[in-house]
């Protein structure tokens, strides 16, 4: 055996606002095979945390079970991790949340944790609009267990053993929308200029991002015939807009032409700036988000960018009004105020 | 850009930074790796086939393969290469080594071949001409081959014993060495009827100084190149309590480390350069420092000083260095008083000539306006069909390593003149690539990259080397720190090889490089805009851009060699194996392979 990554890094590294490099950002090298699309996702994820200078320390990687749930070991060594139950990551992810508001937390899942075993979990999570980044990696089949079909397998896709899937495949795009997720993002695992700016933003939204990325399963689903092989998504590749995510404080430069270009101030003062390639498409504007899925799908588009943004959604803690400072970080006589604070609360339900 | 021409042998050849560097281009990763496996008698031929002189070189070479070495660029310190060719020196087999090597006698081609000086020119090209039929006449005025690897090297850098046994690998080949033999003539030695003549006599002259007070204390005041010669051939055998050594070479360090051992108790250097624009190796700056020998740099000898007719010292003027704009260096003086350093003997290593009173300039040989030979840099052939020159001789003063790569090509160049043949048809060199990879996880080199620091090599006890002209100071690695100091090899001669039509662009290279060499992105006409383009800027110009044809997404990749650890990673992430590590061997091509192996 002779896999150890090297520790020499180019000499020439830059450093981001924080005086990290890049290699801060790092996690264990992957056991997935070679090749996986997953990796390439891990690599963007560890490109987007430093460019937009975020202390790994502040970061709580989420994940359930899969190929996709092992990456979390890939990436951000020096942040918090909680490698949960299979489709359980949901729950975990909120009860973390509920304790600290203040960390940022990466959930990671697959079609199978997300679209089988974890739906219930998913769906539920996008209504409470929690505070997070659920990042799917979706091959469309169950690469750990040897390739079967996944629920997100599109229907008529060939698999590697050369059976036609029969079923309807689950787009979890279309479902965040239909749930009210107030950000939603497709993107493909061979287009790191696009996935970056996407993780980018959706770190910076303040509620439920959902990024769902095809990556391609290069052992099991990567044949001709299957709709979520490398070849395939790069013929069938649609993007909404060009997507640039513009931290606060930054001069706009680039100069696209009038009425193609769209500027969408977030919360936190940053701005993504869109130049859109996709005709009758607004995507501040949901149901224009939901037809430019329906019509990509009847084209047999694979469409990708951002698809759908809400900059006012309302994350679960302002939705309960919880308290703004982290639960973990009030005292105990804060938290349980004693039996006379007790009484006065009964009292007023009486 | 156009992709990159991998068939072109030069190309693999850079990215072996240690072995492009190296003027006879020694396969270096080739050898550190056999050491590694305790093949120290393998990695001595590989050595001894390309240099000649494995263990003289392991010791006294000028090493500009470590500056160089790609190690140096992402570590603190590059591999000790002139070291562990020592340790291949140090442990080989002595019996194996010489049954490796062409045993005569050879079968006479009825051309007789005569050499001037038996320096490493010389026997270089004896020992590539002697296998293959020619009869070899070597001619020097010493009683001893070696040339200045005898006279000037002393010995507690360079023991006899392995000067001898490497000198005597050649003239065991059959030589006719004819010793105590001074060539007076050129024209007598070309009318003995000589199919060819390699001169090889060196810079045997050094270079004086003649300021006030040279010709009065010329008792005390000695040409450092003599001096040394004089030392080694055991006419001189003690100096003067305090001694001034002047000039700041390699000369200069080994006439003060010298004199130390003869007697020197006060040596000193004076330079008039800065320090760090000497032009001794800074290993043999630290290695005088190391015995108690102050240099004294920014002094400008003004005059002997005599007193009662004997020399008393020297006067120096203190300067300091200014720089035009163009770089160009002025020493200006101080204006503070002279300096007056005492002395009873001074040693002059201020450079040395070349001098050829022995070479008539009515024989169709021309010089040019410095009294140079006019010599082809490529073929080494003079200006007379049957005169060849190299070495120190050719284009003045260098090194051994740079006399045995003139001496290769002398070679070549005198079998095809003696055949009659164009000497600028030589032939291209011997290259191999093949694949390393065995399985999963598994390749033919040891891919993983430690992270040890460079070696030390133990020396001898200060006080025991300073009382003993011949105890050797520098005491070479031990096996296993060789072992560990092969290690440190990034094995760049195992290429990373890219083939396109096999590439799905799925980015596991690009993410797994520790060092970010790779990018996939659109092409650019300009190689100033692509460096730019890549994730890391490329600004190391001299290392190249491997760049490929078009890919499916109209992208290229591109590969910047700069600091490549040839760790194996892309190849081994590669789904497809479009990335293969696979080795790369250049061999120049000589005219005989002196190796068996």
């Amino acid at each position: 055996m002779t896999y150890i990554k090297p520790k020499f890094r180019h000499p020439d590294l830059q450093k981001n606002k924080l005086g990290y490099t890049i290699d801060y950002y790092e996690g264990s090298l992957s056991t997935l095979c070679a090749g996986c699309g997953h990796d390439s996702i891990s690599g963007a994820i560890i490109r987007a945390c430093f460019e937009a200078n975020i202390e790994p320390h502040k970061v709580a990687k989420m994940s359930g079970i899969g190929c996709s749930s092992k990456t979390p070991a890939y990436f951000l060594s020096n942040s918090h991790g909680f490698n949960s139950v299979h489709g359980r990551m949901p729950s975990v992810a909120t009860g973390a949340n509920m304790a600290n508001r203040d960390l940022i937390y990466f959930g990671v899942s697959g079609d199978g944790d997300t679209a089988s075993i974890g739906m219930g979990q998913f769906v539920h999570v996008i209504r409470r609009n929690l505070n997070m980044v659920y990042l799917v990696m979706n091959n469309g089949c169950y690469g750990l267990t040897k390739g079967q079909d996944s629920a997100t397998a599109d229907c008529g896709s060939k698999n590697k053993s050369g059976n036609i899937n029969l079923y309807e495949g689950i787009d979890l795009v279309s479902l965040g929308l239909e749930l009210g997720a107030g950000f939603v993002a497709q993107s493909f695992s061979g287009d790191k200029g696009q996935l970056v700016p996407l993780i980018k933003a959706a770190m910076a939204h303040p509620g439920f991002a959902l990024i769902n990325v095809v990556s391609p399963c290069v052992t099991f689903n990567n044949n001709v015939g299957s709709t979520k092989s490398y070849d395939y998504i790069r013929e069938h590749i649609e993007a909404t807009s060009t997507f640039d995510f513009v931290p606060e404080m930054t001069e706009i430069k680039t100069d696209y032409s009038e009425g193609e270009t769209k500027q969408i101030a977030m919360h936190d003062g940053s701005l993504i700036q869109l130049n859109k390639l996709t005709k009758d498409w607004d995507p501040t504007n949901r149901s224009s988000a939901m037809n430019a899925m329906l019509n990509a799908k009847e084209n047999n588009e694979f469409l990708t960018g951002l698809i759908y943004i809400n900059p006012e959604s309302l994350e679960t803690h302002e939705l309960i009004q919880t308290s703004k400072t982290p639960l973990n970080q009030l005292s105990q006589s804060t938290l349980c105020p004693g039996n006379m604070a007790l009484a006065e609360i009964n009292a007023d339900l009486r | 850009m156009k992709p990159t021409d991998i068939n072109d042998p030069e190309y693999f050849h850079k990215v072996v930074d240690c072995q492009y560097a190296c003027p006879a281009h020694t396969p270096v990763p080739e050898y550190i790796r056999l050491i590694a496996q305790e093949r120290y008698t393998e990695a001595y031929m590989v050595n001894w086939d390309s240099n000649v002189f494995p263990g003289i070189l392991g010791r006294t070479c000028d090493r500009p393969c470590e500056p160089a070495c790609r190690r140096g660029r992402v570590d603190e310190e590059p591999v000790a290469i002139c070291r562990l060719k020592r340790v291949a020196a140090d442990n080989k087999n002595k019996d194996d080594v010489k049954s490796l090597m062409p045993k005569g006698p050879f079968k006479p081609n009825g051309k007789k071949v005569a050499l001037i000086g038996a320096g490493p020119a010389s026997l270089t090209v004896a020992r590539d001409l002697a296998p293959i039929g020619y009869e070899i006449h070597l001619y020097d005025e010493q009683k001893l081959g070696g040339g200045f690897m005898r006279s000037q090297i002393p010995s507690f850098r360079l023991p006899e014993e392995v000067l001898n046994d490497e000198v005597n690998y050649i003239l065991d080949l059959g030589i006719h060495a004819q010793f105590n033999h001074y060539v007076s003539s050129l024209k007598e030695v070309l009318d003995k009827g000589y199919d060819a003549v390699f001169i090889g006599s060196g810079a045997p002259k050094g270079r004086d100084l003649n300021v006030p007070g040279r010709e009065e204390g010329k008792a005390n005041i000695h040409l450092g190149i003599n001096w040394l010669s004089s030392v080694a051939f055991e006419h001189i055998d003690k100096i003067g309590k305090k001694v001034i050594v002047l000039g700041g070479g390699n000369t200069a360090m080994d006439c003060c480390r010298t004199a130390r051992r003869l007697g020197g108790d006060e040596v000193k250097v004076c330079v008039r350069s800065p320090f760090s624009e000497m032009k001794a190796s800074p290993w043999e700056k630290e290695d005088a420092i190391h015995e108690d020998i102050p240099i004294l740099d920014n002094h400008v000898p003004i005059e002997f000083v005599i007193k009662d007719g004997k020399l008393a010292g020297m006067m120096f003027d203190k300067v300091h260095a200014t720089y035009d704009d163009k770089g160009k260096r002025k020493l200006v003086s101080t204006g503070e008083p002279p300096v007056f350093i005492e002395a009873d003997d001074v040693l002059i290593a201020i450079g040395q000539e070349n001098s050829f009173p022995w070479i008539e300039r009515d024989l169709g040989l021309e010089f040019d306006e410095w009294g140079m030979p006019k010599v082809d840099e490529t073929t080494f052939a003079s200006t007379h069909p049957k005169v060849f020159f190299g070495g120190d001789a050719a284009f003045g003063p260098k090194n051994v390593i740079t006399a045995v790569a003139h001496g290769h090509q002398g070679a070549v160049s005198i079998d095809l003149a003696c055949q009659g043949k164009n000497l600028m048809d030589r032939l291209d060199p011997m290259v191999n690539l093949h694949s390393m990879k065995m399985g999963i996880h598994e390749w033919a080199y040891d891919s993983p990259v430690t992270i040890d620091d460079r070696f030390i090599v133990p020396i001898a006890d200060k006080k025991k080397a300073l009382s003993d002209r011949k105890l050797e100071v520098e005491l070479g690695f031990d096996k296993l720190t060789g072992f560990k100091e092969a290690q440190r090899c990034l094995n760049c001669d195992v290429q990373t090889v890219f083939t396109e039509d096999k590439c799905i662009e799925c980015d596991a290279c690009v993410d797994i490089c520790p060092t970010m060499c790779i990018t996939f992105t659109e092409n650019e006409e300009s190689e100033e805009v692509l460096r730019q383009k890549l994730t890391v800027p490329a600004n190391e110009l001299t290392q190249d851009l491997y760049v490929s044809a078009e890919l499916k997404t109209k992208r290229v990749m591109v590969k910047d060699e700069n600091v490549c650890l040839h760790c194996g990673l892309c190849a081994e992430r590669c789904p497809t194996s479009a990335w293969d590590m696979q080795k790369f061997l250049y061999n120049v091509t000589k005219t005989h392979t002196g190796c068996t192996a």
